[in-house]
């Protein structure tokens, strides 16, 4: 399988990450979206004419969006990460396209100068951001500790990277507490790996000692 | 804005991405440039032309009048090297500690994690700096580190060898041992165009010995590597850099940045810095 990829984008990550969870080895092509803009060269666009990044290819099969590749890899290797209903996963895997349209943006255009309406696209993440603390912190008093369920899906790794990257785009994650310990999760989950903005878990460190 | 600000060569685009005209600041003033019939050009708000130098894959201007050329490398123009450019990632941070940053070698094990630098080799060890008065820049020589893996084409573990040279207030180099050719220098550096005193597009170009490494895998190493600063950078407090010694205990790693410091006060670089009176 191969993943035609940018080490800086959110919706790459997702791909990469979900690969790696499930312990699949992706061939990843490097292409340099930034500064070359090699997504639209002649190549890639008779790949993927929407001329955009990620893209899977598993022989015939080329895939275009990564909502599309996380449930392709979850089918293929471990379909409990399509969740018990995908009534209950699609919803999110659509709110990830938006938070890839507003905190995204966001991020490009605070790191990589795209032009944005930059104050409108952080004020959709922040009420994008809003809703999922809410509901992430109704999913806690419920005993669940993802998006859909006690286990982690599709949706939670469809949702994490725009989520995580907030910051970048200038906008505090400080706020949502039931979020961070969300991200806290997924970041703990065997395999997990990172990306430029989102480290690895750090073992807790010991309590310090009282001093007295 | 002071002639001590004014008067150097700041970075203002790359080269291969200056198309039709286009708009960017430099010291907190609105600049346009472009090329037009194959010249580069820089305007400042007011429609003047000001002085524009082409050199590293850059575009380089300046608002004031620099009494010295544009610093040169010529490490950087020995034949078989591949030119990489890497773009620009903008900053919200000073201009000054994007470079001190660049500088500081002993965070690469805590940000570089298994890249740079990793645990438990976190020991810088003894190494030369000095201000090199007869062409005034930084120099930092002798510096040793292990690194997992020092550079796209290395294949495990090494012991690299570092040189640091700053050559305007603005602009870093780091020359670093070249795994597929001992003897010689891979040349990595850092221009910074300063936006504001606490924003910049940082502008990082290389001159590798690399033949096999594909550009895209080139320029992706050097932009993962920059966003691993990028949240440090911009975390950092005071924003501005400090140019009066603190009572902080200096390390042998803060060595470089201590030269730094010294040298931008004296010179009286003070655009993105924090001077206190005494
Ligand atoms: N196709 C969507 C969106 C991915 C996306 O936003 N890709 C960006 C890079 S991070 C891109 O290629 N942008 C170029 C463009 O839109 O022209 C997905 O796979 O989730
Ligand atoms: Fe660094």
């Amino acid at each position: 399988m191969i993943l035609y990829d940018y080490v800086l984008s959110a919706s790459c990550y997702k791909v990469r990450l979900m690969a790696a969870l499930l312990g699949v080895r992706l061939e990843v092509k490097a292409v340099n979206f930034h500064p070359a803009r090699d997504h639209k060269s002649a190549e890639m666009l008779r790949l993927n004419p929407q001329g955009t990044l990620p893209v899977l290819v598993d022989g015939d099969l080329v895939l275009t969006q990564s909502a599309n590749m996380l449930r392709h890899l979850a089918r293929q290797n471990a379909p409990q990460w399509l969740g018990e209903a995908s009534g209950q996963i699609d919803p999110w895997l659509d709110f990830a396209g938006e938070l890839n349209a507003s905190l995204g943006m966001a991020r490009l255009h605070d790191v990589l100068g795209f032009d944005a309406d930059i104050v409108q696209v952080r004020r959709d993440g922040i009420r994008q951001l809003r809703k999922m603390e809410a509901h992430l912190a109704e999913q806690r008093f419920a005993g669940m500790g993802f998006l859909a369920g006690v286990a982690p899906t599709i949706a939670d790794i469809a949702c994490f990277p725009n989520t995580a990257l907030a910051p970048d785009g200038g906008v505090s994650l400080d706020p949502y507490p039931s979020i961070r310990l969300w991200m806290r999760a997924i970041r703990s989950v065997p395999g997990f790996v990172e990306m430029p903005g989102i480290h690895r878990l750090h073992e807790l460190a010991p309590a310090p000692e009282r001093s007295r | 804005m002071t002639p001590e600000v004014a008067n150097h060569w700041y970075p203002v685009g790359m080269c291969s991405g200056i198309h039709g005209a286009q708009a960017t600041q430099l010291l907190g003033q609105s600049i346009t440039l472009g090329k037009t019939g194959g010249q580069f050009w820089v305007r400042d708000a007011g429609g003047k032309a000001l002085p524009v130098i082409e050199r590293f894959g850059h575009l380089w201007t300046s608002p004031g009048q620099p009494n010295r050329d544009l610093f040169t490398i010529p490490e950087a123009e020995t034949p078989g090297r591949r030119l990489v450019d890497c773009g620009s990632v903008r900053v919200k941070c000073s201009p000054l500690r994007a470079v001190e940053n660049f500088l500081d070698i002993a965070h690469f094990p805590f940000v570089h994690t298994d890249i740079l630098g990793a645990e438990p080799h976190t020991e810088v060890e003894r190494y030369d700096v000095d201000i090199r008065e007869e062409v005034d820049e930084v120099w930092a020589t002798k510096v040793k580190f292990f690194q997992p893996q020092a550079a796209k084409s290395a294949e495990g573990g090494i012991t690299t060898e570092y040189m640091y040279r700053v050559p305007a207030p603005t602009c870093a180099v780091l020359y670093k041992t070249c795994p597929p050719r001992p003897g010689e220098w891979d040349v990595i550096t850092l221009f910074v165009q300063p936006l504001t005193e606490e924003l910049c597009e940082v502008w990082p170009w290389m001159a590798l010995y690399d033949d096999d490494t594909p550009m895209a895998d080139l320029v992706s190493f050097q932009q993962m590597i920059f966003m691993q600063d990028r949240s440090i950078l911009e975390n950092q407090i005071p924003r501005k850099l400090p140019l009066d010694p603190g009572m902080e205990v200096p390390t042998q790693a803060d060595l470089t940045s201590i030269a730094y410091r010294r040298w931008l006060k004296r010179t009286g670089y003070t655009y993105g810095a924090q001077v206190v009176a005494a």
